[in-house]
């Protein structure tokens, strides 16, 4: 049973089946849509079975030839291990809670948004689970055509400019990632003497001079940390999160994101590990700098979009931070921060969208009060806050917590001090969204437009419960997610560590 | 059933597999000029048929001919004309290039008031003139090929005779055109001058490289050079496209575009690869930077382009550049990559320019992109294969463009050529800004006219082949990129 070609391919097929579907039909095409969606959630959760929490390696994989010409050799090769599992399920749970939302929201060339969901969350999914070099550009490639339609579309008043904006940066950045993949599958064809085969596994165990290997990490490094993204790549994401419609922002930020660093912890850090060790300091000062510039510029904006926007940036400078502290502490607590991140900035994102459809408005100066018009909201609201803010008993505590401490045991020489000024994120991100929450929901309800605001729906709040489980219960309950990564992050930890030459004090990674 | 290569040759019919095709062409132009003087009351379409039936088929004779010949070379006619899988690869190449140009031309010219009988006649001489050119082994039969395949053109840009641009690009057409082929004429003089014979077997043969080349061999070389640019426009040798491209009629442009370039490749590679590789160090740094400033002076050109059949002139110019990029790359990757690019870009271009002509209204004064504006709403079909052609060419998976480009880039990058590649890939993003203003005008941009054009058939099927084809060659691309790599075994 090709469960990972069903999850890919559904949402494909789903797209294929609504362009036959008339577009007057709007409601048929919603409820299709999410059904299709909510299938592959579905289908998904199979795969979570599949993955044992003792051994590393790739389960449910997929190999078949693809494309062989003469000397090239590509493979349809997908293959899912703990590293890829969580952000999997992260996507196809994200993607029908997405299109849910957009079922009042979008009301024009209905199909057409449809279909550019279902195209973007194949191309997402097919990202995360390929293992052919050039399957994975592929995709990576196809998930950036619907997004800029969406954001293109069906965004707001600079939609044009943020839509190509978003694309043209991404696309610059992947186009040197793909010379590099050349570069790499060349090097790899000389040292067997056989064919070109872009297959990833067998280019794991490559040797590459240190030269080229730290060219071709910053080929894909500049590919993903746009993607990321990481300070001073970022520009583009302000933009187009605060132009995207509400499901646009979620994807973008749910998902998208994960990929840039996905791609540093599947393909950048093992296949270059001696590139890892020489760009450690200026990744790790980025990351920081993400994390602390990302929540001060947060901080005084008056744009709830645009706020969550830049809460992403300092968000995901945890994760990387927590990547290359190459501790599994570290490594774990990233990958399960990329999960939480989705979990909670989807949710804001989804709370803004919400107030959007009701006031037309994202200036923060345009509300006050809210608590008393829209309870239910509120609550909503106050558990994604705190889930961002990294509170205790809730999703982001764990990430954070997990990245600064494998940071700080980290044995890199310096890691202690890129983790006391990250541990002070912690603290601006609760400024900017306490902050937030006061100016917005408490205070009195003097505005009139405000006092006559309808509270959450059902379909809202259905929405949204899916969302706030997962907070919980990775709050409190984190093993099981962390369980099944356990063996891949140290078999990528053994990896990255295997691959450097030992050139400083105590380069064993901390247990 | 398909004949082999044996069966056919004792039969004694051993130039059939070369010749067959061409013939089938010449004769249907032939045929289509007489069927032309019947006299039958305005309807041209059964010229158009003809022709097209008669394209089809030699197109399906060379392609199953290109099955029999394999990997074998054969020179017929006293050295003139050679028979193998790369001569007949362009013939398919052509061919289907100008039946979807049949296909376009019908409605087409209808709708510009210029629907002549000739116009089909002497769009079949020049393709087997480009015919004549993918199959010489010599450069007087390149000659012959490339004035068969361009006067016809002359006159077919200049078919709009009401039109004042029409008439401007066939001028300007024809006076640098004859220009350019004085310079190759003297190029083959100088070389024969030098080495006393114009096959180019003899010359692969006679010539060594190394130190010491004669001058005159490298002027000739130089000036053969420089006709090749001129008929593949590429940069310095460009100016006259866009221009000629804008002002004829959009089939015939749409035919120029992919024939002619694919013609002009097909003999530029056989010269260059087969009769010149001992000069190879010396031109492979002129197309380098040959390359490089088409790729980035058709890119950057084209990002100012408010009309879209000059954006599109100007995008086939920046293509001509990335197919240099597989020439520099040389050996049979690089070459390879050429062919393969080649084919996948007849298809995305002829879509291209096919969606123009099928948006053309009588009378119109030009295609602007902007009058594009809203086409995703009220033709959602045809703005999809717009976008599909637009995302091809720009180099987006899962289309074709994208695996050419691909093809083209690992092959530099396998040369050692990363520099090339880079510079190439940049240029890719670069173009992408202009392609994704097209999808922007379309899609992000309300209607402001009332595109009730009526879409005909023969454009409907010309345009949708050449989507699926696009779409086709981009996810299953082996078997099209093993029909490249097969067409080179007699080269290499």
């Amino acid at each position: 049973m090709p469960i990972l070609s069903i999850v890919t391919f559904l949402p494909l097929v789903a797209a294929l089946v609504l362009l036959a579907v008339p577009r007057r039909q709007e409601s048929a095409i919603r409820w299709f849509a999410l059904v299709a969606s909510v299938a592959t959630f579905l289908v998904s959760l199979a795969i979570v079975p599949a993955v044992p929490a003792d051994r590393a390696g790739f389960v449910l994989v997929e190999d078949v030839s693809w494309i062989t010409v003469g000397v090239l050799e590509i493979r349809y090769h997908l293959g899912v291990d703990g590293l890829s599992l969580w952000l999997v399920l992260l996507t196809t749970l994200i993607t029908p809670v997405a299109i849910a939302a957009s079922f009042s929201s979008i009301e024009t060339r209905v199909k057409e948004f449809f279909v550019c969901m279902l195209l973007l969350e194949t191309g997402m999914v097919g990202t995360f689970l390929a293992l052919d070099l050039f399957l994975f550009y592929v995709f990576w490639e196809v998930m950036l055509v619907p997004m800029y339609f969406l954001i293109g579309i069906w965004g707001g008043a600079r939609r044009i400019y943020a839509a190509l904006k978003f694309f043209l940066y991404t696309i610059t950045g992947s186009l040197l990632m793909l010379v590099a993949i050349l570069v790499l599958v060349y090097l790899q064809a000389q040292a067997t003497g056989g064919a070109y085969a872009f297959d990833l596994l067998p280019i794991y165990g490559l040797e590459i001079p240190r030269e080229t290997q730290l060219w071709l990490f910053a080929a894909f490094a500049l590919a993903f940390a746009i993607k990321v993204p990481m300070f001073p790549f970022h520009t583009w994401l302000p933009d187009a999160h605060v132009e995207a419609p509400t499901a646009g922002s979620v994807i973008l930020a749910g998902v998208l994101l994960k990929m840039g660093t996905y791609g540093f912890l599947r393909f950048a850090m093992p296949l270059f590990p001696e590139a890892v060790e020489a760009f450690w300091w200026p990744v790790m000062v980025l990351s920081v700098v993400g994390i602390v510039y990302g929540a001060w510029v947060a901080t005084v904006q008056p744009d709830w979009k645009k706020l969550v926007a830049y809460s992403s940036v300092s968000h995901l400078g945890f994760v990387m931070m927590g990547l290359f502290s190459l501790t599994p502490m570290g490594v774990q607590g990233a990958i399960l921060q990329m999960v939480n991140h989705g979990l909670s900035t989807g949710a804001l994102f989804l709370l803004v969208g919400m107030i959007y459809e009701r006031r037309h408005t994202r200036e923060i100066a345009a509300f006050g009060g809210l608590t008393k018009a829209v309870p239910v909201f509120a609550v909503f609201f106050m558990i994604a806050t705190l889930s961002s803010i990294g509170l205790p008993g809730l999703n982001g505590f764990v990430g954070e917590f997990l990245t600064l401490v494998g940071t700080f045991s980290s044995d890199w020489p310096g890691s202690r001090w890129v983790a006391a000024v990250a541990t002070t994120g912690m603290i601006w991100s609760a400024v900017y969204m306490l902050w937030l929450f006061q100016r917005v929901m408490f205070g009195p309800l003097d505005k009139p437009e405000n006092k006559g605001l309808a509270d959450l729906g059902r379909r809202e709040v259905a929405l949204l419960v899916p969302v706030v489980l997962f907070i919980v219960w990775i709050g409190v309950y984190p093993n099981t997610f962390l369980g099944r990564m356990a063996p891949a992050v140290d078999a990528f930890i053994a990896r990255v560590e295997q691959g450097r030459i030992a050139s400083g004090p105590g380069m064993e990674a901390s247990r | 059933m398909i004949p082999t290569l044996q069966s056919i040759q004792t039969a004694g019919w051993d130039v059939v597999p070369i010749l067959g095709p061409m013939l089938i062409v010449t004769l249907t132009a032939l045929i289509a000029l007489g069927l032309d003087l019947v006299p039958s009351a305005g309807k041209k379409a059964h010229v158009a048929y003809l022709s097209l039936f008669g394209t089809l088929c030699a197109m399906l004779l060379a392609f199953v001919f290109y099955d029999a010949v394999g990997e074998s070379q054969q020179y017929v006619f006293a050295d003139a004309v050679v028979m193998d899988g790369f001569a007949l690869f362009f013939h398919v190449v052509i061919l289907a290039a100008t039946a979807l140009t049949i296909l376009l031309s019908l409605s087409y010219l209808e709708v510009e008031g210029i629907h002549y009988g000739e116009y089909y006649a002497l769009l079949l001489f020049s393709a087997v003139g480009g015919m004549i050119m993918a199959a010489s082994a010599d450069l007087i039969t390149i000659f012959l090929g490339l004035e068969t395949l361009s006067i016809p053109l002359y006159v077919l840009a200049g078919f709009n005779r009401a039109n004042l641009k029409s008439n401007e690009s066939a001028l300007k057409y024809f006076l640098l055109g004859s220009f350019s082929s004085a310079f190759f004429l003297y190029g083959i003089a100088l070389i024969y001058g030098q080495t006393g014979t114009t096959g180019l077997r003899a010359l692969a043969n006679g010539i060594q490289g190394g130190a010491g080349v004669p001058v005159l061999l490298l002027a000739g070389m130089a000036l053969l050079l420089v006709g090749f640019g001129f008929k593949v426009a590429t940069v310095p040798f460009h100016m006259w496209a866009p221009d000629v491209y804008e002002g004829a009629p959009t089939s015939v442009t749409a035919y120029m575009a992919t024939a002619v370039k694919a013609a002009g490749f097909a003999a530029f590679l056989r010269v260059f690869f087969y009769a010149l590789p001992a000069l190879e160090p010396s031109w492979q740094t002129i197309l380098w930077w040959l390359a490089v400033a088409t790729m980035t002076v058709g890119n950057v050109i084209a990002l100012v382009q408010t009309d879209m059949k000059r954006m599109l002139a100007y995008s086939s110019i920046a293509h001509a550049g990335y197919v240099l990029v597989g020439f520099v790359a040389g050996g049979p990757r690089g070459v390879g990559a050429a062919l393969f690019y080649l084919l996948v870009y007849a298809f995305m271009n002829v879509g291209a320019f096919g969606i123009v002509a099928l948006l053309t209204r009588a009378g119109s004064a030009g295609d602007a992109i902007a009058s594009y504006a809203g086409l995703g709403s009220r033709r959602p079909l045809v703005a999809l294969a717009t976008a599909i052609f637009m995302l091809a060419l720009g180099g987006i998976p899962p289309t074709a463009g994208f695996v050419g480009k691909f093809a083209l880039f690992a092959a530099a990058v396998d040369a050692g050529q990363v520099s090339l590649a880079v510079i190439g890939v940049l240029n890719s993003a670069l173009s992408l800004y202009y392609y994704l203003y097209v999808l922007v005008v379309m899609y992000f941009r309300d209607p402001e006219r009332a595109f009730d054009e009526p879409a005909p058939a023969g454009m409907q099927v010309a345009v949708g082949v050449s989507a699926v084809l696009t779409l086709w060659m981009g996810i299953l691309p082996g078997w099209f990129l093993d029909l490249a790599r097969r067409s080179l075994a007699a080269l290499f």
